[in-house]
């Protein structure tokens, strides 16, 4: 059964994946990009660790997504169609991962995994023992630097995205002010 | 892990997810199209932590919150690039990488 769903959502994920990056229209391949990260998800619950999938779901399918939306809505018009590549530069770039695809499939099916048989569940409160433990081994420190990186980054977007509001024609502006008075 | 399922399906399945994003990332002209392909990539890497923390280190815990790290990251990333992109806009009018020719606040 487990097997099925598998092959489902690998299914969906590949095939999601594809569309979102050779859509033309903007707005769509970020919707398949959204199927794209719920597949994620589902895999997540099937190795039963469901507070990634809970992480998965909220932070990337309702945080990262919106923002996305969002900025195509800011930017765009909703059914622009995008510039697409030439088509050899396409074919160029398609072998050239079809090659890296091909290397990095050999390279892992020549390892030989040495894979425990197991079906332990991980329990959301190992994992905030682990990220809060003082020990060897804990966690402590990054979960500290990571709430710093995400202060900082949110103060940083805050100071971009606000910005000066067309400096470059209020200045002309003023300078053809200047030469008229002139 | 599992039932049925080799850690070799899922780690092609990720392949193929990074490849795809690798695709996207050199094809696309278009910034906000880029940071959807870098999405792509790094969730593939954040699977490949988890699940081979799932079949080969059942008692660690160290891929799973190492992909908790890589999710936060990316999340302050987009926030960033979002901010970037809607400053840019604001400049030159365009998100298209051929119009992007200065990058100074």
């Amino acid at each position: 059964m487990e097997r099925y769903i598998f092959y489902i959502l690998a299914v969906l994920l590949i095939v999601s994946a594809i569309a979102a990056v050779s859509s033309k229209k903007m707005l769509r391949s970020v919707i398949y990009l959204l199927f794209t990260l719920c597949g994620i998800a589902g895999i997540y619950f099937l190795i039963d660790y469901n507070f990634l999938a809970a992480i998965q779901l909220t932070v990337y399918a309702g945080g990262i997504i919106v923002l996305i939306i969002f900025s195509v809505i800011l930017v765009h018009h909703i059914e622009m169609e995008l510039e697409v590549a030439k088509l050899s530069k396409k074919l160029l770039v398609g072998a050239a991962c079809a090659l890296g695809l091909g290397v990095f499939l050999a390279t892992i099916y020549a390892h030989d995994f040495k894979v425990v048989e197991n079906f332990n569940t991980t329990t959301t409160e190992q994992i905030g023992l682990k990220l809060l433990s003082y020990e060897a081994g804990g966690f402590i420190l990054p979960f500290e630097l990571i709430s710093v990186l995400l202060l900082a980054s949110m103060i940083g977007a805050i100071v971009i995205a606000k910005g000066k509001k067309l400096v470059k024609s209020e200045k002309s502006n003023v300078e053809s002010i200047q030469k008229n008075n002139n | 892990m599992i039932a049925g399922i080799s850690i070799y399906e899922i780690l092609t399945v990720t392949s193929i997810l990074f490849f795809i994003g690798v695709y996207g990332f050199l094809t696309r002209k278009n910034l906000i199209s880029i940071l959807m392909s870098i999405e792509l990539i790094l969730n593939a890497s954040v699977i490949n932590f988890v699940v081979i923390n799932k079949y080969l280190y059942p008692d660690m815990l160290q891929g799973v919150i190492f992909s908790i790290f890589i999710i936060a990251v990316a999340a302050a990333e987009t926030a960033l690039a979002v901010a970037i992109i809607i400053n840019l806009y604001r400049q030159i009018a365009s998100v298209e990488v051929k119009d992007t020719e200065i990058m100074k606040y």
